[in-house]
């Protein structure tokens, strides 16, 4: 029987507060780590556990972290990328809104396993409920001996400043958000160095998602068995689904990692809208390719739908009906994509740009014979020419739209109208 | 605190003055409304860093507004999500009650309508954020039972009555 734990107290009343999370056993794991483990242990045990960052990359967290040199000669960081602006995605949110201190004990455990004193907690600068929740949670955190100097009696000493966005999707990026915190406009670093080695103010520094961090009050106390022993070995935990669209229960579901993605959208979300029937599914926010529905018997984890030609990505599934035009959506997806880009590069910049013109053509109904052969060629100038992976995403999207929906996109170029209209 | 002591406060956290150019500008627009020109420079010149950077960032961030903005911002979210849930109703809605187009500001100076990029609320779709608050669910009773509830915290902050300076159709 699962056992959900990231979201053990969001339903709770003031599962916000200090004494919630306190009277649920919380940053006993903080004291644990700090009396019973060395900074290398707790990197060991979230190697153990094969913790795989949550942000939409899947990376190891604890080979991560490995990556921090011992002896730098300068201060180490620990950033939360808590820019959630991935469209179909607010899972974080929940838990900064509704369980912070979850978050933070996470952070200090972390930092504490890198050597790092102090962290930035970028938070996209709309979340304005979790930002006055962190502030407070922070604020409680250092009272109670938490967070601060000499932390439970020990030599650990860990500081949090929460630093807002500005709404820049690029942020999500790693190296745009270290520019970000910079004081920059938010774009790429060009890897290596890579931010482990050289990252915020050329100093070792840690990146991890707010979901990842949370992880790892659990699997200190816990144990890395019972992480490992939930979900696919390479791809083990609980995770945090976002289900939102054209389904019949809208909302934020802990389940194992790998649940069938049809289980998902049908039992746990209840499914299309009565009369509808389920069209397709994009099952990691829309950098993740689009699944049509005789696709939906995946497993939602990294691997499995890396196989089936998606990608697992922030878990925001998205579920479209057969009342959609998916012309209009993969449309609305590119848009996003041009208006986020951020200008760095000549394929992502000018690409996404001319897609964006001839998608609201052919949508318009006054596309025209080799519309659909442009955006392929379009797709193919900007996957992998892209500085980072905000193009490539965009392109993999269009690309998986145009693949499994080709009869619409030609319907609206024949009939000159939206068929759906 | 004076704005300078709240900017100077915010720069503490930070190595680097430059890092404090975001919060800097987040508490000059909370002072302002918006962020002309002279206000960016009044920035630069509390943390001692070039104006350039400020602007670059002023005119980068989507939040940041160089420009004025009506009392109440009507962020409506027409991405994916909202979009499939019919967030376009409620912007032709808020088009026709309000006399103005997307973009634009109301007469009296009420209200600003945008769209915007995903809020990250989808499970409540279709969202708007007003100031700092999320309005989510939302249909046009509820829009119009929200544009209410602005109108009459205006009134009560000013004292007067804008519903009478309302646009004609409403």
């Amino acid at each position: 029987m699962f056992e959900p734990v990231l979201l053990r107290n969001v339903d709770v009343p003031d599962g916000h507060l200090l004494t919630t999370y306190e009277a649920g056993g919380g940053y006993q794991a903080l004291g644990k780590a700090l009396r019973e483990h060395t900074p290398d242990e707790v990197i060991d045990l979230v190697k153990q556990s094969n913790l795989r960052g949550r942000g939409g990359a899947g990376f190891p967290t604890g080979m991560k972290w490995s990556f921090v040199p011992k002896r730098a000669g300068k201060p180490k960081y620990l950033c939360c990328n808590a820019d959630e602006s991935e469209p179909g995605t607010f899972k974080d949110r929940f838990i900064m809104e509704r369980d912070p201190h979850q978050l933070i004990e996470g952070m200090a455990i972390s930092a504490y396993a890198i050597g790092a004193e102090t962290a930035y907690l970028y938070i996209r600068g709309e979340y304005g409920l979790a930002i006055r929740r962190l502030e407070q949670a922070i604020a409680e955190a250092q009272a109670r001996g938490y967070l601060g100097t000499r932390i439970l009696g020990s030599d650990f000493s860990f500081v949090v400043h929460i630093h807002c966005g500005a709404g820049a999707y690029i942020c999500g990026e790693e190296t745009a958000m270290l520019d970000s915190l910079q004081g920059k406009r938010a774009q790429p670093r060009l890897k290596p160095p890579f931010p482990a080695v050289e990252g915020l103010y050329a100093s070792p520094t840690v990146i991890n998602n707010v979901e990842t961090l949370a992880c790892v009050p659990h699997i200190v106390a816990r144990g890395p068995d019972w992480f490992r022993g939930i979900g696919p070995y390479k791809s083990p935990g609980p995770k945090l689904y976002c289900l939102s669209g054209q389904v019949r229960k809208p909302g934020l579901y802990e389940l194992p990692m790998g649940i069938p993605l049809r289980e998902l959208v049908e039992d746990c979300a209840g499914g299309p809208p009565p009369g509808r029937k389920i069209k397709a599914v994009i099952p990691g926010g829309v950098s993740a390719p689009l699944i049509p529905e005789r696709g939906l018997d995946v497993g939602m984890d990294f691997d499995s739908l890396a196989a089936a030609g998606s990608m697992l990505g922030s878990a925001g599934v998205i579920v479209i009906d057969d009342s959609t035009c998916m012309v209009k959506v993969a449309t609305r997806i590119i848009e996003f994509f041009h208006h986020e880009s951020c200008g760095k590069c000549t394929p992502c910049r000018e690409g996404l740009n001319w897609a964006v013109k001839v998608l609201r053509r052919v949508e318009a109904g006054q596309g025209e014979p080799g519309d659909l052969e442009q955006l392929e060629a379009l797709c193919k100038g900007i996957f992998g020419n892209s500085f980072c992976a905000l193009g490539d995403g965009a392109a993999v999207g269009l690309r998986a739209a145009l693949a499994h929906f080709e009869d619409e996109f030609v319907a609206h170029i024949k009939e000159r109208r939206c068929p759906f209209h | 605190m004076t704005m300078r002591e709240k900017i100077e406060a915010a720069a503490a956290r930070y190595p680097d003055q430059r890092s404090a150019i975001m919060p800097a500008l987040v508490i000059a627009q909370k002072q302002h409304g918006h962020l002309p020109g002279p206000v960016l420079e009044e920035v630069a010149d509390i943390l001692g860093v070039e104006r350039i950077w400020v602007y670059e960032l002023a005119t980068f961030y989507t939040l940041f507004h160089t420009e004025p903005v009506g009392r109440f911002h009507l962020e409506l979210c027409d991405n994916v999500s909202c979009m499939l849930r019919r967030s376009e109703d409620l912007l032709r809605h808020l088009e026709a009650v309000l006399g103005i187009k997307k973009g634009g500001t109301t007469p009296d100076g009420l209200f600003t309508l945008s769209t915007v990029e995903c809020l990250g609320a989808c499970e409540m779709a279709p969202v708007m954020q007003v100031g700092d608050d999320y309005h989510g669910d939302l249909d046009i009773a509820r829009v119009d039972a929200l544009l209410d509830r602005l109108r009459a915290t205006a009134r009560q902050a000013t004292g007067a009555d804008l519903a009478a300076a309302a646009p004609p159709g409403e």
